[in-house]
């Protein structure tokens, strides 16, 4: 009988062993997204945009998938990217949409030497002061977004502008690169307010004060439940015919502009991806994403796609762990569905172009109308010190 | 600071529009505080539920004033359920077990919400006939906010008379004062209870279907409005309908001038005056009991 149970205990084992030595060439990522809590809805596109390039590129087969919900939580964050470093030993993260986490997180990254491509996280520090080998993004930073968009507003003669912005990280990064290129091409701003973040229902007040310093226009970041409250009570204020109204372009992103409805046509904003970018990877991108989800892709979905894509190419050029994966990750270099998409090596963040577009009526839906590109836009190094 | 009477008559109507909306959640709150001693977190949640259901019926009956029936039915329809399902049982378990369980009726229905609409925030069309701007003593302020202003202010006037002037009111004053002597005279304070559970859930719907087309309906706004109501409800005094007045008119305009004049401390102020009133008059601005 014992040995029977013995028997039966080395079979299982070796069977075991044989099942891992069979899929030794196997990439174990873990996914560590927020399923839950208030960017639930980014973390599903960016899982969806993910497996939509692990499908294109053939590797759905030899990527494993590790799922962990991270709140959106800096402290439950740190554990489950604990849990996964050294419990699931993964040779790959991916994900992160709160800045929080990322900069909680990102000690334990760069000390465990495990390559973490960033799917959203936009916090300019990330991939500046505090920039790490194993920290890739292929998403944006704040400043990336917002920088090109002060030159492109003054150059349009935009002279007088008030801005109006979350109280919390982002909000200042985003308003501070904006206003730093505006005043550099020669804008004003005449006014600028940061509300309280996720606390403010009503922008009322606000509004009412802005409208009252008179500006050539109102620039804003808001992103989710804040940018559809802003957006519909721009409109209802009336402010839309008197002043234009600009932002970065999560403010009319794809994935909320249904629910702002026609208050946010006209609304003029800077992304580094819109649906309609006339390429034929866009093209073919936006096909396959709408056949498979029944809805257009938003700038989430792409930077899932690119955190899977930049993976693929990685591993197609021959990494296998943790080491070979963090040094192919920063030579890689394609055009995909936002154009061309390069890693900087001398920060890990990526090179990419900008799209100024405005949101218009189509039919009865709403589209963004291409207004001007900005190419290959790349962050100064900020004290990154890579190279 | 550019400040003319336009301005200041702007936010003015902000601070109206804001507590008006705070008093059709903190009313139903208050009352269902006062008499039934039930601490009803999960009030908050069925505003939610009201946003959703007006967004949904908006869209299939494509007419917002049917929403607006529709809503406060629908969360009815749930409170109901959820007295006979929960609150029924919880009635003399202590305050709190009835503050956990409540709590976790809001995550249940928080990811009932999530499953049924999704994460994504949702928006509601305003009726075409409120949508723009109108003329007020001089300046243009949104047609639908001045609406949702009318709309507290018919509540508040409807359910004063009803409290002050009928049968039914004084049976809810006299059970909110003391309700084993209000069972001695006869009054089914049980039926009554529920009957106030009701009219507080049709509210928090009719709040939430009120709100969406200006706020849009988010899961998050379950717990979002739930700290401004329970601060309107200990400022005002529990179970008083002119605590719930008083209450919110204070915290609307504190949370819009606050914003205007003292931007840095907006999100401060509230808490603020919440502690000087807990420090000076723990009871409340206008108790029920005196």
């Amino acid at each position: 009988m014992k040995n029977h149970l013995l028997a039966a205990l080395m079979a299982c084992a070796s069977a075991a062993f044989v099942a891992n030595t069979a899929h030794a060439a196997d990439i174990k990522v873990g996914l560590l997204l927020p399923k839950s809590g208030p960017y639930a809805a980014l973390g599903k596109e960016i899982e969806d945009g993910f497996n939509m390039a692990l499908e294109e590129g053939g590797k759905s087969e030899d990527f494993k998938l590790v799922t962990e919900d991270s709140e959106a939580k800096p402290q439950v964050g740190v554990a489950k990217a604990r849990k996964l470093v050294l419990q699931d030993e993964v040779d790959a993260m991916v994900g992160i949409v709160s800045s929080a986490v990322l900069g909680a997180v990102r000690d334990f990254v760069d000390g465990s030497k495990v390559p973490l491509v960033v799917a959203n996280a936009g916090n300019d520090e990330a991939t500046g002061k505090n920039c790490s080998r194993y920290i890739t993004r292929v998403s944006f930073s704040n400043a990336q977004i917002n920088r090109p968009m002060g030159e492109w507003m003054a150059r349009i003669g935009v002279k007088k502008v008030y801005t109006l912005a979350p109280d919390y990280a982002a909000g200042h990064q985003m308003i501070d690169a904006f206003a730093e290129s505006f005043k550099a091409a020669g804008g004003e701003i005449v006014g600028s307010e940061y509300t309280p973040f996720g606390k403010t229902q009503d922008f009322g007040p606000y509004l009412t004060k802005a409208k009252a310093a008179s500006p050539d226009a109102i620039y804003v970041f808001y992103a989710g439940k804040e940018a559809i409250t802003f957006v519909k009570q721009y409109d209802s204020f009336g402010l839309k015919k008197d002043i234009p109204l600009y932002g970065s372009g999560f403010l009319t992103s794809p994935l909320y502009v249904a629910a702002e409805g026609p208050a946010a046509i006209g609304v003029t904003t800077a992304l580094h991806y819109v649906p309609t970018i006339n390429t034929p990877e866009n093209k073919a991108f936006v096909a396959a994403f709408k056949a498979k989800f029944d809805r257009a892709p938003s700038e989430f979905a792409v930077q899932g796609y690119d955190a899977g894509r930049v993976l693929v190419e990685a591993v197609k050029a021959g990494a296998t762990d943790r080491a070979s994966i963090t040094e192919q990750l920063s030579k890689v270099s394609y055009s995909g569905p936002r154009g061309p998409l390069t890693i900087d090596p001398a920060t890990n963040n990526v090179i990419q172009n900008i799209y100024v577009y405005e949101t218009v009526a189509d039919g009865d839906g709403l589209t963004q109308k291409m207004i001007g590109t900005i190419g290959l836009v790349r962050d100064p190094a900020n004290g990154c010190t890579l190279k | 600071m550019v400040a003319d009477a336009d301005f200041w008559l702007t936010q003015f109507l902000n601070g109206m529009q804001l507590s008006m909306l705070l008093f059709l959640l903190s009313i139903g709150l208050t009352i269902i505080f006062g008499l039934m001693h039930f601490v009803n977190l999960a009030h908050g949640a069925l505003y939610m539920v009201g946003a959703y259901v007006g967004v949904s019926a908006a869209a299939s009956l494509g007419n917002f004033w049917l929403a607006l029936i529709a809503a406060p039915l629908a969360v009815t329809i749930v409170g109901i359920f959820l007295y006979v399902a929960v609150i029924r049982r919880m009635r003399r378990a202590g305050p709190m077990n009835q503050v956990l369980v409540t709590f976790g009726l809001i995550f249940v229905l928080v990811d009932l919400v999530r499953i049924l609409w999704g994460d994504i925030a949702l928006g509601m069309e305003q009726p075409a006939i409120l949508s723009g701007p109108a003329e007020i003593f001089g300046v243009s302020y949104p047609a639908y906010r001045l609406f949702i202003i009318a709309v507290g202010l018919v509540v508040m006037v409807a359910l004063s008379l009803v409290l002050s002037r009928t049968q039914i009111g004084a049976m809810v004053r006299a059970g909110v004062e003391n309700d084993a002597m209000a069972s001695c005279l006869g009054i089914n304070v049980e039926r009554l209870f529920f009957a106030v559970f009701c009219v507080g859930c049709a509210l928090a719907g009719l709040a939430g279907a009120v709100a969406a087309p200006v706020f849009s309906a988010t899961p998050s706004m379950a717990t979002d409005i739930l700290i401004p109501t329970l601060i309107v409800v200990v400022i005002g005094g529990l179970g008083s309908l002119g605590g719930a007045i008083v209450g919110s008119l204070i915290i609307g305009f504190i949370q819009t001038f606050g914003a205007v004049v003292l931007p840095g401390f907006a999100s401060v102020l509230v808490y603020v005056l919440l502690a000087i009133v807990l420090i000076a008059k723990p009871a409340g601005l206008l108790p029920a009991r005196s």
